[in-house]
């Protein structure tokens, strides 16, 4: 029984008692889970392998495509549901909505997970500048070939099944999504936590530290990468199939795959919270949350703006993000063994 | 598919002197593109914006009821400014830092100056027009703006003045000496910081000039200065740093693609084909050099 199990405890309670005690936020918690999702995913990229992505966008657009394709296509024709657009023609019935949702959600894991496999087998050869602008174009590209595509909707977008009603009211639907997400949330950050913990976490830092030296003792650090980035692509996949039934509605370029929104907020998320931690790209997707709820609302039509300026501020003041200031600071709560001797002679230096 | 373009032959005539034609304006883009990547190793996101803005000076200019052919002379200048200023406020602190750090920062940017240009001159696609009419080629079966062979010459000059310029002017040796060896460059006496400025604002003027020539012969809109960025990114990576007849070589055989692409595939798939021949190309370029054991860095 330490410190770090009552926080434990008190998030888990917050998290369940969340949809009662701000019923009325219950939508904003629910982006908050994604967001953390996709922080975290993205850091173990940007932060624990060094690779800075700005491709892992492309998993959530396909998570969301394929999770809301598959629940359509399992009872229904997709040609004939997206034509319909929004008219609710078509309507699943309480035992095809569930069953439909179930195939969906867990494929929306496994294809992206595949996607990143095939593709990073490709590209993850790539290092620096060249990995970065390549993920860059692959997440814009995927948005434009999906708004070419008949079959789901082109750039009009689709409409997600809707919740049955016969089952229940709205009110226990917002309820479902955002216990599943607070769910996708704590497994995330339990399988990270653990993953981080064995050698595959370390092989990670490694590739981070200096790829050449860990393919030199021998680390295939091709497979550790491909595996890193299959599991950034399963969650988010995951998170991607969840925001589109969140939603209710999936556009190919501005809400699957949003590079300019969501591809951005991940990175910016994990160097605020600060990148290569546990803990930073949770609290700093809390922070971003809390900074852009405020924003979208007060200060409607500049909140790209603000963006962009956040971006540049904090790219160039704040690169360490907090956990890194916080880690600077006080290293002693890190676990980290600080020689007094040293520390003074620094200090004296200063 | 569209299968025309084979049925009637003379439409790749048509297909092709386009692309030529708008790959000479990715190649000016390219070589201001591969000249701040040489010298200050920054690759900058906000390319794009910057050619997007150097486009709305034309177009200002022209709903002022000035000719905006007039904005191949002033933008460039206006530019220059805007470069400079942005090297000092932003990428000064950054030139030094992590790569990933320069490339970030130059996507807020990017950001930040879309939604400007948003506010400023709406979310419309626009087009000043030159009047400049058309010329008619191979009995009327090939047409050819006026101002795209306008804005042809315009580049073609503009990189010419641009090599002279580097070959034999001060600053252009203090640029190729940075370029070399920054630190050399600074112990004999090369204030780098000033090369830096200079370099960063001769780029936006070349965005500012080839932007102009975007705003008589295609559309402006505000969001789309991305697709800038990566066609002039990719010129660079194909051509090589340094290397300036590839980079107009291949900007023209880019031109040449997107056009087909645009013919074969379809206007929708366009962006999308620019995009992923940019993947094909360093996937490519991977496994060739992983063969030797060395990676694209």
């Amino acid at each position: 029984m330490n410190k770090n199990t009552f926080l434990y405890v008190g998030l888990i309670i917050f998290g369940l008692a969340g949809a009662f005690l701000f019923p009325a936020y219950k939508l904003q918690l629910s982006f908050l889970y994604i967001l953390i999702v996709l922080a975290m995913t993205w850091d173990v990229q940007g932060g624990q392998m060094g690779y800075n992505t700005f491709g892992n966008i492309l998993f959530f657009g396909i998570g969301m495509y394929v999770a809301s394709s598959t629940q359509i296509a399992m009872f229904f024709s997709l040609a004939e549901w997206t034509d319909a657009g929004g008219e609710k023609t078509f309507v699943h019935t309480i035992p095809q909505f569930f069953q439909g949702f179930a195939f969906g959600i867990l494929l929306s894991g496994i294809i992206p997970m595949l996607v990143a496999g095939i593709i990073g087998y490709g590209i993850l050869g790539l290092r620096g500048h060249y990995f970065a602008i390549c993920t860059l174009a692959l997440g814009i590209a995927a948005g434009e070939i999906a708004s070419g595509i008949e079959i789901i909707g082109a750039g009009q977008g689709m409409t997600v099944p809707v919740w049955p009603k016969e089952f229940g009211s709205n009110e226990l639907s917002s309820q479902f999504f955002y216990y599943l997400s607070f769910a996708l949330a704590v497994f995330t950050f339990m399988f990270l936590k653990w993953a981080y913990s064995t050698r595959f976490g370390l092989v990670l830092n490694a590739i981070r530290d200096n790829e050449d030296k860990a393919e030199a003792m021998g680390i295939y650090t091709m497979r550790y990468k491909i595996i890193g980035w299959m599991v950034s692509a399963f969650f988010v996949g995951l998170a991607g199939g969840l925001m589109g039934h969140i939603n209710g509605y999936i556009e190919p370029t501005e809400i699957a795959f949003a590079g300019p929104t969501f591809g951005v907020f991940m990175v910016l998320m994990a160097i605020l919270g600060g990148k290569g931690t546990l803990w930073g790209p949770l609290v700093g997707a809390t922070i971003f949350h809390l900074f852009k709820e405020g924003f979208w609302t007060y200060f409607l039509g500049w909140q790209y703006v603000a963006l962009g300026v956040l971006i540049v501020v904090i790219v160039v003041y704040f690169p360490e993000g907090l956990m890194g200031w916080l880690r600077e600071k006080y290293p002693e709560k890190f676990g980290e063994v600080i020689d007094e001797a040293d520390r003074k002679a620094q200090i004296e230096l200063k | 598919m569209d299968f025309l373009i084979f049925q009637v032959p003379i439409l790749m005539v048509q297909a092709s002197m386009d692309g030529i034609l708008l790959g000479i304006l990715f190649a000016l883009i390219a070589y201001g593109m591969a000249l701040q990547w040489g010298v200050m190793n920054i690759i900058n996101i906000a390319q794009g914006e910057l050619v997007i803005m150097g486009g709305y000076i034309a177009y200002f200019m022209y709903v002022l009821g000035i000719h905006p052919a007039f904005g191949v002379i002033v933008s460039p200048v206006i530019m220059y400014f805007v470069g400079w200023g942005m090297y000092k406020l932003v990428i000064n602190k950054v030139v030094d830092r992590d790569l990933f750090i320069s490339i970030l920062a130059t996507f807020g940017i990017s950001i930040l100056a879309q939604q400007l240009m948003n506010f400023a001159f709406g979310a419309d696609v626009v087009v000043a027009q030159s009047n400049f009419g058309t010329t008619m080629l191979f009995d009327n079966m090939v047409t050819l703006p006026n101002a795209k062979i306008f804005s042809g010459v315009v580049c073609v000059i503009s990189a010419i003045i641009l090599v002279v310029y580097m070959k034999k002017s001060k600053l252009g040796r203090a640029i190729r000496a940075t370029a070399q060896n920054a630190r050399a460059a600074k112990i004999l006496g090369v204030d780098t910081e000033k090369v830096y400025a200079a370099t960063f604002g001769l780029n936006a003027a070349l965005c500012g000039i080839a932007g102009s020539c975007i705003a008589i012969t295609f559309t402006l809109h505000p969001y789309t200065g991305l697709t800038y960025t990566v066609r002039s990114f990719m010129i660079v990576i194909i051509a090589g740093l340094g290397n300036l007849p590839a980079v107009a070589i291949s900007g023209m055989g880019l031109g040449i693609f997107e056009e087909w692409a645009d013919y074969l595939l379809g206007t929708e798939f366009r962006i999308a084909a620019v995009f992923s021949l940019l993947v094909l190309i360093l996937v490519y370029r991977r496994f060739k050099l992983s063969r030797k054991r060395e990676y694209l860095k």
